[in-house]
């Protein structure tokens, strides 16, 4: 598999890799992917005031770009509200990570990873989780 | 002298030994005649090279001669075995056997025989690697024609029981053809012994060219072929086309080769795979894919769990090995051989081989224990697997979102 430079990179050095403290206020956990289908992503925000995100921090089981493609939404959802993080689409990831076709699917489940994560934390806080 | 990256991928391919290159190389231009012209010297000459390798590659296999037919490869020998037999005798019957983990060589070969009107049993595995007699013999019927059982896996190196599968089949008159392709200078091949009918070889697995091959076609008793390849019949009508001496010159030097120097080779190379598996051991959550004594001893096939085989290729890049991982598959699916031995899918996916050869040095075992320690504890401190492990989660209950 021949990945761009931005794969490589995100690969070689992956940013904010790591787990919150289960406690820690504000956390909440997107856990999508499947042993079985050789990738799994874990996607941790910590959401301060106003519904921003303040830090993320991820974990993932998987191929080159699942790596990359996960370490690149910690970048892109940090700083931006949950509803902003929401807008960010696995087109856009592909593009950013120029990930060749077979390999669309890790930017699918990178956006579902962020999806998760704030459905996590809509549901810790009470607010309604959209259907 | 340690030269980057290191090739531990012999089952794949081997580079074509410099002896067998240099006895190659007069064929393409001083010695080019066609070994079917039979009035002038360039093609007694051709012809003679021809007949002398064919003598090698029937030696290496304590064959006759005239049992060996000259292909491409192991895949069309695969194809004119199945085919051509399953084509003669389909007066008897129409059914064929055959095992899950063989080379796509033979599944898909058996998959176009069912569309053409015959069945076909594919077998299961033990978690071993290893077929079953017992579960061989229940899967024989009285219109079973053919069985086909590979002598060495490719993925996972494990040898087949081909004696004892051959015995059964004699003694019920079924057509016993076995994929040698990755067995050659590996083991002791003796067929004035085991009762097999057919077998394939490729040249390029044993230090050979690529783009020739082998069909191994016994003549007592007689084993008839329907030709797959027609146009002058050349190889006594069993595979028409001009003669690729040089090709076969070159199998049959690595054939000599091989028969020369296998015992010896195959004890070095067995020493490094055990120096290979001894340094990875230590590593926590390290599995062998496959029995280990009944295996070849060039093979080592292992799954490092909680880490996805193709990020770990891309980390040590250093070393030319393959993965069972589905993300090294134009399929995206994980290793079919792998899940034949019940393997669960993420060590499948976790899976390494390392094939060693007659190249491999001391020095590149050591390298690649070495480059594999440091990597594999990098790749875990990414995996939210191994990080629930640690903390005590048994992944098997684990609800996952399948995608």
């Amino acid at each position: 598999m021949s990945y761009s430079v931005k794969v490589l990179d995100h690969y070689e050095n992956p940013r904010n890799v790591g787990s919150f403290g289960k406690e820690e206020e504000g956390v909440a956990t997107g856990m999508v992917g499947a042993p079985a289908c050789g990738d799994v992503m874990k996607l941790q925000i910590k959401v301060g005031k106003g519904g921003v995100i303040e830090d993320a921090k991820f974990k993932t089981y998987g191929c080159g770009s699942a790596i990359a493609s996960s370490s690149l939404v910690t970048e892109w959802v940090k700083g931006k509200t949950i509803d902003q993080a929401l807008d960010i689409k696995n087109t856009q990831i592909a593009d950013e990570l120029a990930l060749p076709p077979v390999k669309i699917h890790c930017s699918i489940l990178a956006e579902d990873a962020i999806k998760a994560a704030v459905a996590d934390y809509k549901k810790k806080h009470g607010e309604p989780v959209p259907a | 002298m340690l030269k980057l990256p290191i090739y531990l991928d012999y089952s794949a391919t081997t580079p074509v030994d410099p002896r067998v290159a240099e006895k190659m190389i007069p064929y393409l231009f001083e010695k080019f005649g066609n070994a079917a012209s039979r009035s002038h010297s360039f093609g007694w000459e051709a012809e003679a090279a021809v007949e002398e390798a064919r003598a090698e590659v029937a030696r290496l296999v304590n064959a006759d001669p005239k049992e060996i037919v000259w292909t491409s490869g192991a895949t069309e020998s695969n194809n004119l075995a199945l085919k051509g037999a399953a084509h003669f005798y389909s007066g008897k019957g129409k059914h064929l056997v055959t095992v899950k983990t063989e080379h796509k060589a033979i599944l898909d070969t058996c998959r176009e025989l069912e569309r053409q009107g015959f069945e076909v049993s594919y077998l299961d595995v033990r978690n071993d690697g290893l077929l079953d007699l017992e579960v061989f013999k229940a899967a024989l019927r009285p219109d079973t024609i053919v069985a086909s059982v590979m002598f060495v896996n490719n993925e996972i190196g494990v040898i087949q029981p081909i004696s004892e599968i051959g015995e059964i089949c004699r003694s019920r008159g079924i057509m016993f053809h076995v994929d040698a392709a990755q067995a050659t200078g590996k083991v002791a091949i003796d067929l004035a012994t085991l009762k097999v009918d057919l077998m394939s070889f490729s040249a390029h697995k044993t230090y050979g060219p690529k783009g020739i091959g082998a069909l191994y076609v016994r003549r007592k008793p007689r084993v008839r072929l329907n030709a797959q390849m027609h146009g002058g019949g050349h190889e006594r009508g069993f595979r028409s086309g001009t003669l690729a001496t040089h090709q076969i010159v070159g199998m049959g030097e690595a054939f000599r080769l091989a028969r020369l120097e296998m015992g010896a080779e195959n004890e070095r190379i067995r020493m490094l795979r055990d120096r290979l598996l001894k340094g990875l051991s230590d590593i926590e959550h390290v599995y062998v894919n496959g029995d280990m004594e009944r295996r070849v001893p060039h093979n080592l096939n292992i799954s490092f769990a909680y880490v996805e085989g193709e990020s770990l290729l891309m980390a040590i890049k250093d070393l030319a090995v393959s993965s069972g991982s589905a993300c090294t598959s134009a399929s995206l699916e994980p290793s079919y051989v792998l899940r034949a031995l019940g393997r669960d899918d993420e060590l499948a996916h976790s899976s390494i081989r390392f094939t060693l050869g007659r190249f491999t040095s001391v020095e590149d075992i050591d390298y690649a224990i070495k480059l594999l320690h440091d990597k594999i504890g990098r790749l875990r401190e990414l995996s939210p697997l191994w990080e629930m492990v640690q903390d005590g989660v048994d992944l098997s209950t684990v609800q996952w979102a399948a995608h």
